[in-house]
């Protein structure tokens, strides 16, 4: 029997449709010798079988319950091409180092997926099969999108290049503060921090993920004490500032008004978080792009399913999944702060943010290839535990197109909020100047920095207070391809 | 007040040799570079007036360095910048862009406000030097 890529099932098609049960791998979701298509969308699963439960098996389970099977044969699969529907499971390896580990790659043929809807993707592909028991623990690693899929959606409303021109910043990577504390603060206080972080020399502050509308402020009351804030540091400044305003929301109803007030009030961006959906990113994404907004979004939840290494989605899928569904800045990981994050990892997930070709680069947990087609780029924004003494290595990690974050690190200073957004502000431009000239930041860093603040002395300050301060502590979610070095 | 618009306007003015390792940098990376000018700082006034065209085929420092020291003779009292154009598929914008003169005293922003509807208010950045007419306005 020929399937719609020419390959053959293993059974003869009055056994393959006998009633009862069949291994799944005899079903037609095994198929070592289907060579993948160019048009087909293809996922990489980290399986753990229960005992006893064959890998290839429980790979081609994986195939079968994230695209058509159920757990017994079905004679209505007659009615439909069902050969070519059926994922196909065409390659199982073990994970190098994790004998009870392996890597299922599965291919799954285009016309499965609704174009441009990532809650469609996501249905079928983290959908019930995540709960299969035969398997102890599953992950979904990767995934490699079709041009032909990838021109389904609309990405970035903004993209890094258009938001840099908008900003009129070029040449450095961006920074930016959460108003600290997150909880708490009534509107007229809040946006005394905004006015202190970005006068001081920050280029964005912003909303923390859960200040939304809470009795101490209101959302209309923070919308407008920030904008205010906002105006008066641009004004003092000459330059273009920004507050993401958190429009978070319990309804669709509820984001739409909070995100037209925002740009009615000029602000230039507007932030949500990941817990909103998939659905209500995209919608919120839409909306960014007939208001000329740039859409921020914090990724609160992920570390739910993206820590664990046996089990969930790598932020790697989520990253490839965001610029899809099209956000304009993602926070991705620090390396150096205090949130998970291993080198490798985050530079990957950096990579499939804002690269518009990915390479295979095992060692960064890329495994598949991956056009981009012109799709705009995401900027990443790296936040949590991040201080000016880090400097070097934010830059060294991280590259220009980058939010750096210092909330604590800016608020927290020693000689006040302005005094820290200014410390932060030399730290970089220092390190940048320095970069340009050729020196060598991992080895000169801690120089280039002392040299800067006998200039500035926010900027000592700050390297007095927090100099020594770093979060060495090993990561879950390393490469399978290398040892895993720690951030000094 | 200090216009802090472009890649190095924190640190303390950058000296003729910094900013010749700067273009060096650019041109090494194959960007053209450019120098621009104005007497609206304004932070959303996109277009200074081009010093010429971006230099696409000069891949000498010295010689950007000779049109910017020609730019500052012209116009002393402008704000005056260098920026590098990156070509590249994908890019095509600027990749660097640092103010290399400026006016003394720089007199800065005015912010006017227009308060409309529920207490929202329509804001206005306003360079006080724009009150003059163009050319007059940093003597």
């Amino acid at each position: 029997m020929e399937t719609g890529n020419g390959k053959a099932t293993p059974l003869g098609s009055s056994e393959r449709y006998k009633a009862g049960v069949l291994k799944y791998a005899e079903m037609g979701y095994w198929n070592p010798d289907y060579e993948p298509g160019d048009t087909d969308v293809l996922a990489l699963f980290r399986i753990t079988p229960q005992d006893g439960v064959d890998p290839i098996e429980a790979a081609a389970a994986v195939a079968g319950e994230s695209s058509t099977a159920t757990w017994t044969v079905v004679w209505t699969d007659r009615l439909t091409a069902a050969d070519s529907y059926r994922a196909k499971a065409y390659k199982v390896e073990p994970v190098p180092g994790s004998p009870d580990q392996h890597f299922a790659y599965i291919a799954y043929d285009l016309a499965l997926f609704e174009p441009g809807s990532i809650a469609n993707l996501s249905a079928s592909i983290i959908g019930n099969v995540f709960g299969f028991k035969p398997l102890k623990a599953l992950r979904l690693e990767d995934m490699r999108f079709p041009a032909a899929y990838v021109k389904t959606f609309d990405g970035p409303p903004t993209g890094i290049v258009v938001e840099r021109e908008r900003l009129d910043k070029f040449g450095r990577p961006l920074l930016g503060a959460t108003t600290k504390p997150k909880l708490g603060l009534s509107g007229r206080n809040y946006g005394r921090v905004v006015y202190e972080a970005l006068k001081g020399g920050l280029d964005f502050t912003k909303d923390d993920e859960n200040i939304n509308s809470q009795p101490f402020m209101h959302w209309r009351d923070r919308f407008l004490f920030c904008m205010e804030a906002v105006n008066r540091a641009s004004a003092a400044t000459g330059e273009v500032k920004g507050h993401y305003l958190n429009v978070t929301a319990a309804t669709m109803e509820d984001m739409y008004e909070r995100a037209e007030f925002a740009r009615d009030l000029g602000s230039v961006v507007v932030m949500i978080d990941l817990v909103i959906g998939y659905t209500a990113i995209q919608s919120m994404s839409k909306w960014a792009r007939r208001n000329d907004m740039i859409l921020h979004l914090h990724r609160a939840g992920h570390g739910t399913y993206t820590r664990q290494k046996a089990h969930g989605i790598s932020f790697r899928v989520i990253s490839k999944w965001m610029r899809l569904a099209g956000v304009d800045h993602i926070h991705a990981g620090t390396v150096v702060g205090k949130l998970e994050g291993d080198p490798d990892m985050v530079q990957g997930f950096y990579n499939v943010l804002r690269e518009p070709h990915n390479p295979v680069d095992l060692q960064r947990g890329i495994h598949f290839e991956q056009d981009w087609a012109g799709l705009r780029k995401v900027m990443p924004v790296a936040s949590g535990g991040i201080h000016a003494g880090q400097m070097h290595q934010l830059l060294h990690y991280l590259g220009d197109d980058v939010v750096l974050q210092f909330g604590g690190g800016t608020i927290g200073h020693p000689m006040g909020i302005q005094a820290g957004a200014t410390a932060n502000r030399v730290a970089l431009e220092s390190m940048v100047l320095a970069r340009n000239e050729g020196r060598d930041l991992w080895a000169e860093g801690p120089d280039i920095l002392a040299d800067a603040a006998r200039d500035c002395s926010p900027l000592k300050a700050a390297l007095d207070t927090w100099g020594e301060v770093t979060f060495d502590y090993t990561s879950t979610d390393t490469s399978d391809y290398v040892p895993t070095p720690t951030p000094a | 007040m200090r216009l802090t618009q472009g890649t190095f306007s924190f640190l303390p003015d950058l000296s003729d040799d910094q900013i010749s390792n700067q273009i060096e940098y650019c041109l090494e990376n194959g960007w053209a570079v450019s120098v621009e000018y104005t007497d609206d700082p304004h932070p959303r006034n996109t277009y200074w007036e081009m010093f010429g065209n971006p230099m696409f085929d000069l891949r000498d420092a010295a010689g950007v360095m000779k049109e910017v020291s020609a730019a500052r003779t012209t116009f002393p009292n402008h704000y005056i910048k260098v920026n590098a154009f990156d070509a590249t598929r994908g890019v095509e914008s600027l990749r660097l862009s640092f103010i290399v003169n400026r006016p003394d005293p720089e007199p800065g922003f005015g912010l006017v406000r227009q308060e409309v509807d529920g207490r929202a208010i329509r804001y206005t950045i306003r360079a006080y030097a724009t009150d003059q007419p163009e050319g007059e306005r940093y003597q």
